[in-house]
């Protein structure tokens, strides 16, 4: 069991880290500690426990902007955005069921750091894009900043953007500024029952090709929608506008298969299920997420029926989840060959959810051995050159 | 403005480097007489002029990773360029360097309507990108004014904006892919035609990086079915304080709309004497609110919008009854720049953002500044995300006046920042606000950012004397990791 040390303030999380690039030590750096299952097991002496850093510095609805610490609860964002009827726009997904935590834990700092959206991602962008600001200790033990406080800047590196995604390896973050939004009037959800899964991306893509600005677009096949598979459309925003663009859609797809649409609460509840991934929680399985265009949506449902598992697909067919029974490697050589023998380069699959042996025999992010590995590594080594902060955890040598 | 001084060994084997450069871009892609150098010595930012020492263009990838590894062997600096309509000194050249010009990559690749994407050569323009997909109702979102000349890789180089980023983002937010090439030669992918980086964000950092950190050699880049209807509101007010209040009530009402424009009076009367565009006179702030979507959502906003502006006392509101009168509000804003140009000889573009809710502070404090200054400004406005951009009327044949234009601009520049805003938000630092860097970021960020520099370039021969006041020093960086957390900075030498 590794020690642990709990930082209150951004000075002491410096001094630790000051501490541990002296004596030549690793660090893991935890949140709440949800989201540890996910990436390469980071082999450190100590835990260095952010979640005290914690708190909201300034909220400006107006400026659409929101200032806090990392290790502020997403409960305690989601209801101050309510009460100032804002949103963060990327629609966090919960991933602590994927690794038995329970429901509604996980920090701020967790959401951004992690880099996942949940389905809005599709057209409102991931936590890169709505990540203004930061402030973060570097593994030498100096505090940085990067990004400012404003929704438009360009003022020297994006910093912000590669700290979004970073999985606490370029820096202890010790305060963030997110961009928030007003969050929508009201939305309903469109289906069609029974598609096959081509039927459904076509469907989908003809969908996202339309004016009705769709927000979501998603595909739960049949073994998980007790009976007919389900595609569901999302739209959002302004009464008359979401009933004008709900016609519209309807007239377009005209002749599919629609079945009752979903209202507001319900619409809360199915996304909120594509966005964890609800159905793979609490499981022992092996669990993929794969990034691939939409139209590759498919590959999902071939992989699941090669290797026996279950998938769904959001982001209009471009984000597979994969759920596949254990093996030594987590069928990572049969996913990435599929994978890429199909997309290229337009594509990668990242391991999320494994037993604690294949975690450390596969890299869970794409791009080892390649060019980019080369390049990740000495953007680590100018970030952090001893080590300290979560090595290995993106990648062996990073 | 000061570069790094330039060495004399360079520029004395210049016969000897085109000759090998030639034998990388054969014919006309190696530029090396006078007149033709001359083309490329400024960009947009005019004040500064330097004649390159050489001009490279080439047409395929591996001609630009030959030529950058040459280039990385013999040390010779490369200063990337794509259409040269930066504002601030991004692609100005320099007197012991290569100036890379991308426009023979000019091809638009593919377009993937099944998966919304376009693949474009980074020498594209802007507006070419929309001119590929519009004939299926399809647009490129990034709109900044220069749409008609600057190119995809500038543009991704600079992170632009446009007008209607408020709601579809800047060039980052529509960006899913590049090719791109180091300095040492290497050919790298980052993202594509899907979403998310799989480990790092790189193309989050390279986007934005003003050209020091790669050379993009081909950008996928997302489309979008334009909006159905699109109308706009004109909306005058007798002060500013009104017209700021205005765009902060729009956005508390969870509206945002798809462009929100302000022009200050001397704006306003710059533009509607150029243009004619039927802008009121008598008002103080001029608004330009543009809505989007089908038809029932603008017909509801504009209401929406129209009764939050009657609520703060403004003067005259009108909704464009049809495009053509959407065009002509349009006209004068789009226009603001020539119109100061007819009434100037010379103007600077000033670029900074801030907290919205100070703007009629900064406009009050900028009315001072001019007085002292002794220089005339008119302020046009990204109101909705805050993003200002005064320009500075000067003379530069009246000795002292460009000088006195630098330091008024760099006094409002630091005023954003001392309100809580940032340098700038869409034209990139460049060597315009190079100097300025260090009145928004400690020596540890600039640091940090530099240390960034080192791990994509550590010879410093990509577009060096830009963005940074300082030069990076990678081998004393690289010294650190020896000495833990020993390092501190010691004085760097300035330009
Ligand atoms: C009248 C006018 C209006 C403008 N309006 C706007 C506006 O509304 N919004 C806005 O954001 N900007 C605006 N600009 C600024 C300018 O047009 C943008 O910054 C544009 O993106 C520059 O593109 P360019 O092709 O001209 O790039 P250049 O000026 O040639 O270069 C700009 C920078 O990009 C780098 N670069 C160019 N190509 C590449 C490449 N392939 N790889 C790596 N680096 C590269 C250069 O080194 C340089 O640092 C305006 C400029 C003018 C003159």
């Amino acid at each position: 069991m590794a020690e642990v040390q709990t930082a209150w303030t951004a000075q002491e999380a410096a001094e630790v880290i000051r501490a541990a690039a002296a004596a030549g030590e690793a660090l893991e750096l935890v949140g709440q500690g949800t989201k540890r299952g996910f990436g390469r097991p980071v082999a450190a002496d100590t835990v260095l426990d952010l979640s005290g850093l914690a708190g909201i510095v300034r909220y400006e609805p107006e400026e659409l902007v929101l200032t806090l610490k990392p290790g502020t609860p997403m409960a305690e964002v989601d209801a101050l955005l309510a009460e100032g009827g804002q949103m963060l726009a990327f629609e966090p997904p919960d991933l602590g069921p994927l690794f038995g935590q329970p429901t509604g834990q996980g920090t701020i700092g967790g959401a951004i750091l992690c880099g996942r959206g949940g389905p809005r991602r599709l057209s409102a962008g991931a936590p890169r894009d709505h990540c203004l600001g930061v402030k973060a200790v570097n593994g030498l033990g100096d505090a940085y900043a990067g990004g400012g406080r404003v929704v438009k800047n360009v003022t020297g590196f994006d910093l912000p953007k590669l700290i979004a995604g970073s999985f606490g390896t370029l820096g202890a973050v010790t305060e963030l500024t997110v961009k928030v939004l007003p969050a929508p009037e009201t939305s309903v959800t469109l289906r069609l029952e029974g598609l096959s899964v081509e039927a459904a991306v076509t469907a989908m893509a003809e969908a996202m090709g339309t004016p009705a600005q769709v927000s979501a677009a998603a595909f739960l096949p049949a073994e998980l929608s007790a009976g007919a598979s389900q595609t569901l459309l999302r739209l959002e925003g302004f009464g008359p506008s979401v009933a004008a663009r709900a016609a519209h859609l309807r007239a377009t797809l005209a002749g599919q298969p629609f079945a009752a649409d979903l209202g507001p609460e319900e619409t809360r509840a199915v996304w909120k299920t594509v966005a964890d991934a609800a159905p793979f929680a609490n499981a022992g399985a092996v669990l993929w997420r794969l990034s691939v265009p939409p139209s590759h949506g498919p590959l999902g449902a071939r992989l699941a029926a090669r290797l026996g598992g279950r998938y769904l697909l959001d982001w209009a067919g471009g984000g597979i989840w994969l759920e596949l029974p254990p093996a030594p490697d987590a069928h990572a050589g049969v996913v990435r060959s599929a994978l890429h023998a199909a997309v290229g380069h337009d594509g990668h699959a990242t391991l999320v959810r494994a037993p604690e042996g294949a975690r450390a025999a596969v890299d869970p992010f794409d791009g080892a051995g390649s060019p980019l590995e080369t390049l990740t590594a000495r953007v680590k080594a100018q970030f952090d050159p001893g080590g300290v902060l979560n090595p290995g955890r993106m990648y062996a040598g990073a | 403005m000061r570069m790094p001084a330039p060495d004399g060994r360079t520029i004395a084997r210049r016969g000897e480097l085109v000759t090998a450069l030639r034998k990388i871009v054969p014919g006309e892609g190696v530029k090396a007489d006078d007149a033709e150098l001359a083309a490329y010595e400024c960009d947009a930012l005019t004040a500064y002029r330097q004649k390159p020492l050489i001009v490279v263009l080439p047409e395929t990838v591996e001609q630009v990773s030959q030529v950058l590894a040459y280039c990385h062997r013999e040390g010779v600096k490369v200063v990337p360029r794509g259409a040269g309509t930066s504002l601030s000194g991004g692609a100005l050249p320099l007197a012991d360097g290569i100036v890379l010009g991308m426009a023979k990559f000019n091809r638009v690749l593919e377009v993937d309507y099944g998966n919304r994407v376009a693949v474009v050569q980074p020498g594209v323009t802007n507006l070419a990108v929309t001119q590929a997909v519009a004939g299926r109702g399809f647009y490129y979102a990034p709109d900044p004014s220069s749409q008609i000349a600057c190119t995809v890789g500038g543009n991704i180089a600079e992170n632009s904006g446009g007008v209607h980023c408020l709601k579809y983002g800047m060039t980052s937010n529509n960006l899913l892919g590049v090719e791109m090439v180091l300095m040492d030669g290497t050919i790298l992918r980052l993202g594509g035609k899907h979403l998310d980086a799989p480990g790092l964000d790189l193309m989050g950092v390279v986007c934005g990086s003003e050209g020091l950190l790669g050379v993009v050699t081909e950008a996928t880049v997302r489309i979008l079915r334009a909006p159905e209807t699109q109308r706009a509101l004109l909306i005058g007010f007798p002060s500013v304080e009104q017209a700021g209040a205005t765009v902060a009530a729009v956005i508390a009402a969870g509206v945002i709309p798809a462009a929100m424009e302000m022009m200050d009076r001397a704006a306003i009367h710059a533009a509607e004497a150029f243009v004619h565009a039927g802008y009121p006179l008598d008002v103080e702030a001029l608004l330009i609110a543009e809505l989007d979507g089908p038809e029932a959502e603008v017909a509801h906003l504009i209401a929406v919008v129209e009764a939050i502006a009657t609520k703060h006392g403004c003067a005259s509101v009108r909704a464009s009854a049809d495009e053509a009168e959407r065009l002509r509000f349009w006209a004068g804003r789009k226009a603001a720049f020539p119109a100061v140009g007819r009434i100037s000889p010379d103007y600077f573009c000033m670029d900074g953002t801030i907290p919205r809710n100070r703007l009629p502070e900064v406009l009050n404090r900028m009315q001072a500044m001019s007085a002292e200054f002794g220089l005339r400004v008119a302020n046009v406005f990204h109101a909705g995300d805050g993003n200002l951009h005064p320009l500075i009327l000067y003379d530069a044949d009246k000795p002292g006046e460009l000088e006195r234009a630098e330091a008024f601009g760099a006094a409002i520049l630091e005023l954003c920042v001392e309100v809580g805003g940032v340098l700038t938000g869409e034209h990139g630092v460049g060597i315009e606000k190079r100097d300025l860097m260090e009145v928004q970021f400690g020596p540890e960020d600039l640091a940090q950012q530099q240390r960034l520099k080192c791990a994509f370039d550590e010879s410093g021969l990509l577009n060096p004397g830009k963005v940074f006041p300082t030069l990076c020093r990678c081998a004393e960086y690289g010294r650190v990791h020896v000495k833990g957390g020993q390092f501190r900075f010691p004085e760097l030498e300035r330009f």
